[in-house]
């Protein structure tokens, strides 16, 4: 690398003007002789050259490719299971619910899913919920709530924004929460249970805590009232969102995880970036070293069905993942590091081609400035 | 703008009436019909474009007239009336940033100006009002006021002179300021008027105001009680313009005839044109592409959206109902309004801060030259003055540099160099190095080796002493010098021995003041006898016989002196070549070389002969000029012959050398702006001889320059009649210019080496305007081109006795032809002024600021920012063309106020390419920036190719990313403003990284600025998702930033995704390089071993007092 700098040069100025001249009736207006406004600040002038930029090629071509091998092989460790029980098709066992679905029923369709993992889940697992086609991130959707009136905001709770229209009020009672997200809350109950090779069912333990952004819960949803404990009257003169089936107030029986600050709540309102998503559902946690959280074997999983996607033909999906460092499954990034590094260390080696052939011209004849 | 405004001012009935009569100090005449004090406009002389009532709509309106103003006004309130993804916020508020700043900047420069105003119209003047001498301001003069000027004070108005201090009834009057001629003009009163000019009852009419400064025709009726009204004709001798400055006369009094913005002065100072920089006009350029690209990309974003919701279930499914006013609305209005949404959420590809942040660079820039020690003048304690900044950028694309001659070329300050007697040299050392204690072998005269016999060379300096027509100023000892500009007399050991002298040619003085350093000094000349002191320190008397003046065409003059003890002498100075034939030829031989050498040296030479003249011969003479000068025919030619006769049969005795001092280096400029691929004219208002030597002086014309001249004494032909001689001229030195030559193109790969033939081409006023206004108009496109083509062709073009006007049309004309070349003028004085606002470039400066200011336009381009605005394109597609913004408002804002625009501007401030100093040293390298001016189409191209893959580079990279979007080691799952966040900072990231690497010349200023803002990124990010902002309607960005940081796989993700933006323009770094500026280094440093030192001679600046701008030259 060639790096050359001049220092600020000290030039002393002609201070010898017609000093007698008017006398103090002549104010200097000499500029000032600093390195700034001289434009003489002292610089480094790195150039760049195929030589300079060689090793760099070589250093990120020979980091990126073991760490995209690094990705790529933690991604593949990661173990996916995913199931549709969206229920189009009539062999599913969802396909009734699908069909018969009715905002004004009061008996929740269940249907019941078999699947078999082949491989057990060692560590954590987590449960997703998947939605395709369901546009979380369309602008009028997007808007569509009130952050104030989810932070506890008295005020907001009365008196809605205006963005959560249509869903502001409902006969002429605030809605708490307002807005087309929360009304469209997913509303579907899955749970897992494990099949013995014996035949025995066994409830798998879903955690629901911990699937939120810890600021949401603790800081951006704040129920009203504080910390007062009655729920039910902090949300008097509300009105439940039209699509749900029970108030705000009654998500959770568990007080940490009931109103603003129940987490699947939570969990929905932060909106996905793309109309394919999936949202944390629950959490299995690991029992101990010696068994797998989820051993090879048949499962079921039981879905209460409330959440009607045919109409606008979205897909549901239930999905199964362990974690590891780097997140969920996604082959991308080990994909793209490998990439990236193969073309600069491949740029490496064609850019050292070049400058050992045409390059010695230019780097015999470097003078020093 | 300003005729406008003069029109208004001066009432619109005026223009119908040819003349204007004025009534002397307002008293009614007699015997004239009723007296109407007509309306003329004050004496107000306005250069500001505001005053405080109609800054804010005026600058308003101004500044919404640039298009990208206007079109962010437009968004701004579409924002407002309609519902759009983005609050009006996020481009009010930077909209408003802009103009304010630009606001600011441009009320600074007004007040400066302003003030410049202020200073010339409230300037006290005396004013005779009814018997009595009033100060008054000068705004408040009034046509018909009589006013008093004393001496060295400027006239306030132009007025004509009624009376002077002098006994003959003359006043000298210096135009410098006007046309740069500083030599005094003898201007005269109107002739018979009263003494007493309280109740001198007059009346003048005069014709009305134009702007040629030597033309005034008028009429004064004087009116006596019982007579006839006396009538005298007034002519431009009798009017005192406003701006000369009175000189040598205590005081004189003169009637105002025109005032304000009707004298002569302020109409050749043409309106204020609005300048634009050509780097705007392409900018704007650059705007209409960008917003054809952005209204289709709108156009696009519509039609799908329509498309899209046209299938079952998508516009309105069940969880995300539309309220009632959207059910309502019009389906036509509707995909009205989607449209303008769609425009709002991608407006900024066109960046509000563009303006501002080029708008800066300008202001900023200006003080860099401002506080450019270089620019610095010791003397006048003054740096450069830089008066608007919205010009910088032009200079480094300069293609044409017009000049103005006195005082921008030469001091305007001849000096005595040196003398030759009787074929002896001798040379007069500079004082200086006597001072500085170097022994001289030839030191002044007295100390000489006596070469020449004392007789001889006394004889000589007498003549110098007597042969011309100074006058010695009478002065106190405080106003001596005051012809001298430089100081080198003023370390002369004996200053009482200091005089003032006033001639009508500047050269007259140095050989007076020649002659005064061997010795003889001119006391001065009273009632018709010249007293001269010679060495021995006794007074000689003369008396001064006759004047042959000097005049063009016999280019010399002569004296007939009679000594004390009763001689009559003649002696004749003059050019060689009317000198020589009129001597004896053996004299000739000796002193012909050593006038030969001078000339070439660009000395201006003159000989000096005598002649002892008999009593008869004298007495000859004496009635020959008598009768010639009464003669009423032919006088001029009488005169003529007489003269002839009289000088014939004389001697020779030397010759001498003077020197119009150049400026400092000004032939090392000349040269390093021919170096540099500019054109040079110098337009003057000077004789053509005078100029001509000049421009052999400043190396402007080699000695291998073939001159093409085209001047009234060429077209002297008795055939023919000018014009056909004219055309005849033109169509010849096409031919040997334009044809002739070999076929380059003009210009820009031209070698100004010797090898090509060099042209200069010499015109002068009249004939220009034979060119520009043929008196058939058919012709005059033809002539035109004729006459261009051959300026293109020539290195350098001379075009002297210009009034100020012609040179606003000679610059006009070569702006505004073929290709529009980038213009500048060089000049100090108010002659300048037009020439200066035609051109593109009102000053000259060179060296680094220029070079450096070229690549401003160069930082307009990646301020577009299509790959900003490209994601949150594509993000319609996935988002179903609800004109959902994938960033957030605060990044919208923020991002070309502050995330980006600082590192431009640290950028386009300091980078220096190539450092100054080899870039003072070869001015060639100019060349290649002036012709490949930054802005241009193709790295505009290549800009909107970059941002293009960077943009789709940075929305897949995090599309295919957030295929799933658990990203986090806990399995809690990303939102669509982290997908946003991330985008952003990657985009952030690449673009100031690109700058960096872009970034040659770091100083710390520019490390501070490029690595603080991604710092302040950081900052911001981390402290905007930090709170919840009570303000705010949504809180979408709540620890979005710090979740995303904790997430490695978006670290993973922005760092290969800044890499692989950087990628292409590392390669392109890398593979441009041999032909790059690694390359431009080395070819200077190997000139500077090899090459002369002459070559190194920086072309410093020789402009320094030329700074001079619109509003100052006013004065």
């Amino acid at each position: 690398m060639m790096a050359s700098s001049y220092s600020a040069k000290e030039e002393d100025g002609h201070h010898s003007g017609p000093a007698g001249l008017g006398g103090a009736a002549i104010r200097t207006r000499k500029p000032d002789n600093t390195a700034f406004k001289q434009q003489r600040l002292p610089a480094w002038q790195p150039i760049l050259t195929a030589g300079t930029v060689l090793p760099a090629f070589f250093i990120i071509g020979l980091i990126f490719i073991p760490i995209g091998i690094g990705l790529y092989v933690t991604s593949n460790n990661i173990k996916e299971f995913e199931i549709d029980y969206t229920g189009t098709d009539m062999s599913s066992p969802c396909f009734n619910c699908s069909q018969s679905f009715s905002w004004n029923s009061t008996t929740p369709c269940k249907c019941v899913l078999f699947f078999s993992l082949d491989q057990p889940f060692e560590s954590n697992v987590f449960m997703y919920y998947g939605l395709s086609n369901f546009y979380q991130n369309h602008r009028r959707y997007v808007k569509s709530r009130d952050d104030s009136q989810l932070n506890g905001d008295q005020r907001s709770l009365k008196e809605p924004s205006k963005e959560c229209e249509p869903y502001r009020t409902n006969e002429n009672k605030p809605i708490a929460p307002c807005g087309a997200i929360a009304n469209s809350m997913f509303n579907d109950t899955l749970d897992l249970f494990y099949i013995d090779p014996n035949g025995t069912k066994t409830q798998i333990l879903l955690i629901k805590k911990g699937i939120a952004w810890w600021t949401d819960k603790h800081v951006k949803f704040r129920n009203p009232g504080g910390s007062n404990p009655n729920l039910t009257a902090a949300f008097i003169e509300t009105a439940k969102p039209v699509n749900w089936h029970k108030p705000v107030y009654e998500l959770d029986i568990d007080s940490e995880n009931n109103g603003f600050i129940n987490e699947d709540f939570i969990v929905w309102m932060r909106t996905a970036a793309l109309p394919t998503f999936r949202k944390l559902y629950r959490i299995i946690q690991k029992k101990n070293n010696m068994t797998p959280t989820l051993p090879r074997g048949s499962y079921s999983l039981e879905v209460t069905y409330n959440y009607p996607v045919r109409s606008f033909e979205g897909r549901k999906r239930m999905i199964l993942s362990t974690i590891s460092w780097m997140g969920g499954k996604n082959p991308f990034l080990g994909i793209a590091y490998i990439t990236v590094g193969s073309i600069c260390f491949f740029l490496g080696v064609v850019l050292l081609f070049i400058h050992h052939k045409y390059g010695n011209r230019n780097n015999s004849s470097d003078v020093p400035s | 703008m300003l005729r406008r405004r003069l029109n208004r001012l001066c009432g619109g009935d005026e223009k119908r009436v040819d003349s204007r009569t004025i009534y002397v100090g307002h008293r009614p005449c007699p015997d004239t019909e009723a007296f109407i004090p007509s309306k003329f406009c004050d004496n107000r002389i306005v250069s500001s474009k505001y005053t405080v009532w109609n800054f804010l709509p005026k600058n308003l309106f101004e500044q919404f007239r640039r298009i990208a103003n206007f079109y962010f006004l437009i968004i701004f309130l579409v924002q407002v009336i309609v519902d759009t993804p983005t609050s009006p916020v996020t481009s009010g508020l930077p909209l408003f940033f802009v103009i304010t700043v630009t606001a600011i900047k441009q009320g600074y420069e007004d007040w400066l100006r302003h003030k410049a105003d202020n200073e010339v119209n409230k300037y006290p003047v005396t004013v005779l009002e009814d018997g009595r001498s009033v100060k008054k301001e000068s705004e408040k003069i009034k046509v018909g006021d009589v006013v008093e000027v004393v001496e060295d004070e400027t006239f306030p108005c132009d007025l004509i002179l009624l009376q002077s201090s002098r006994e003959d009834g003359t006043c000298f009057v210096t135009t410098a300021s006007l046309d740069g001629e500083s030599n005094h003009k003898t201007h005269y009163t109107v002739p018979d008027t009263e003494k007493d000019l309280q109740a001198l009852p007059a009346t003048i009419e005069c014709e009305q105001p134009q702007p040629d400064l030597y033309k005034f025709v008028g009429r004064m009726h004087i009116y006596k009680p019982e007579q006839e009204p006396a009538v005298r004709s007034l002519g431009p001798e009798n009017l005192l313009l406003k701006g000369a400055t009175l000189k040598n006369t205590k005081k004189i009094s003169g009637v105002t005839v025109y005032t304000g913005m009707e004298t002569k002065m302020a109409l050749n100072y043409q309106g204020k044109s609005q300048k634009r920089s050509a780097v705007e006009k392409s900018i704007n350029a650059f705007l209409l592409v960008y917003l054809c690209i952005l209204i289709s990309k709108a156009v696009v974003c519509t039609t799908l959206k329509y498309v899209w919701q046209s299938k079952e279930g998508q516009d309105e499914p069940w969880y995300n109902q539309k309220n009632q006013k959207e059910k309502d609305t019009n389906m036509y209005l509707k995909m009205f309004t989607d449209f303008l949404s769609f425009m709002v959420l991608f407006n900024f590809i066109i960046p509000v801060s563009m303006y501002v942040t080029v708008e800066m660079q300008k202001f900023l820039g200006s003080f860099f030259i401002t506080w450019d020690k270089d620019f610095f003048d010791p003397e006048i304690q003054e740096g450069a003055l830089v008066n608007t900044s919205d010009l910088n950028e032009e200079l480094g694309q300069v293609e044409y540099v017009f000049t103005d001659k006195t005082g921008t070329l030469t001091q305007n300050n001849m000096e005595f160099i040196e003398c030759c007697i009787d074929g002896f040299q001798y040379k007069h050392r500079d004082t200086r190095s006597e001072l500085d204690g170097f022994t001289v072998t030839d030191g002044p005269v007295n100390k000489l080796q006596q070469k020449a016999g004392q007789e001889k060379e006394e004889l000589f300096l007498r003549a110098l002493c007597l042969c011309h027509t100074v006058q010695v100023k009478e002065a106190g000892s405080e106003e001596v010098l005051t012809d001298q500009v430089d100081g080198i007399d003023g370390m002369q050991p004996q200053p009482e021995e200091e005089r003032g002298f006033i001639a009508s040619s500047p050269d007259e003085i140095a050989l007076v003041r020649g002659a005064m350093e061997y010795g003889f000094t001119f006391l001065g000349l009273e009632s018709k006898s010249m007293k001269i002191k010679n060495r021995e320190n006794n007074i000689e008397e003369y008396k001064l016989l006759h004047v042959l003046n000097f005049d063009p065409v016999r280019r010399r003059m002569s004296v007939i002196v009679q000594t004390k003890s009763g001689e009559t002498l003649l002696f004749c100075k003059g050019a060689d070549s009317s000198i020589f034939p009129r001597v004896k030829p053996e004299e000739v031989d000796r002193i012909r070389m050593h006038v030969e050498r001078n000339a070439t040296e660009g000395y201006r030479t003159l000989c000096v002969a005598y002649k002892q003249l008999s009593a008869e011969e004298y007495a000859v003479a004496d009635t020959g000029l008598r009768e010639a000068r009464l003669a009423l025919q032919d006088r001029e030619q009488k005169l003529m012959a007489m003269y002839n006769q009289v000088e014939t049969g004389m001697s020779l005795i030397g010759a001498t050398a003077v020197e119009d001092r150049l400026q400092e280096e000004a032939a090392e400029t000349m040269e390093a702006l021919q170096g540099a691929g500019m054109k040079v004219w110098v337009l003057t208002g000077d004789k053509m001889e005078t100029a001509k030597s000049t421009c052999y002086a400043c190396r402007l014309f080699q000695r291998g320059t073939e001159l093409l001249e085209l001047t009234v004494r060429t077209l002297e032909d008795g055939r023919l009649k000018r014009e056909e001689k004219l055309l005849e001229l033109l169509r010849d030195y096409h031919r040997r210019a334009v044809q002739d030559a070999p076929p380059v193109k003009a210009g820009v790969t031209r070698s100004w080496s010797t090898a090509n033939q060099d042209y200069g081409f010499i015109i002068d006023g009249a004939t220009l305007s034979l060119v520009m206004n043929p008196s058939r108009e058919a012709d005059a496109s033809q002539y035109r081109s004729l006459f261009l083509q051959i300026c293109q062709n020539c290195t350098a073009v001379l075009c002297c006795r210009m009034a100020p006007l012609q040179k606003a049309q000679i610059v006009k004309m070569v702006k505004n032809s073929k290709g529009s070349p980038i213009t500048l003028s060089i000049g100090d004085g108010a002659n300048d002024v037009s020439m200066i606002l035609e051109a593109h470039v009102g000053i000259g400066i060179k060296g680094k600021e220029g070079r450096q200011a070229v690549r401003n336009s160069d930082y307009a381009i990646p301020t577009f920012n299509l790959c900003f605005i490209l994601p949150q394109f594509l993000y319609q597609f996935f988002c179903g063309y609800s004109q959902q913004p994938l960033y957030d408002a605060a990044y919208l804002t923020m991002y070309n106020i502050c995330f980006t625009s600082m590192p431009i501007l640290a950028y386009s401030l300091l980078e220096q390419h190539i450092s100054m100093e080899i870039l003072l040293d070869n001015a060639a390298l100019y060349r290649e920036i002036a012709n490949n001016a930054m802005l241009r189409w193709r790295p505009f191209l290549y800009w909107t190719v970059l941002g293009i893959f960077q943009g789709l580079l940075f929305f897949f990279g995090v599309r295919f990313l957030f295929s799933n979007p658990a990203l986090q080691d806990n399995g809690q799952v990303f939102g669509n403003w982290s997908y946003g966040t991330i985008v952003f900072t990657v985009l952030v990231f690449t673009v100031t990284l690109k700058l960096a690497l872009d970034t040659r010349h770091w100083t710390w200023i520019n490390h501070f600025v490029i690595w603080g803002s991604l710092a302040f990124y950081v900052f911001f990010s981390f402290f905007w998702g930090g709170i919840i902002w009570p303000f705010l309607k949504q809180q979408r960005l709540y620890f979005v930033f710090a979740n995303m940081l904790s997430s490695v796989s978006a670290w993973l993700v922005i760092i290969i995704l800044i890499l692989l933006s950087l990628l292409p323009e590392i390669l392109l770094v890398v593979l441009r390089k041999p032909r790059g500026p690694h390359s431009r280094q080395k070819k200077p440093s190997q000139s500077n071993v090899g090459g002369s030192q002459s070559s190194q001679s920086s072309a410093r600046p020789l402009l320094m007092r030329t700074f001079s701008d619109e509003s100052n030259s006013v004065i």
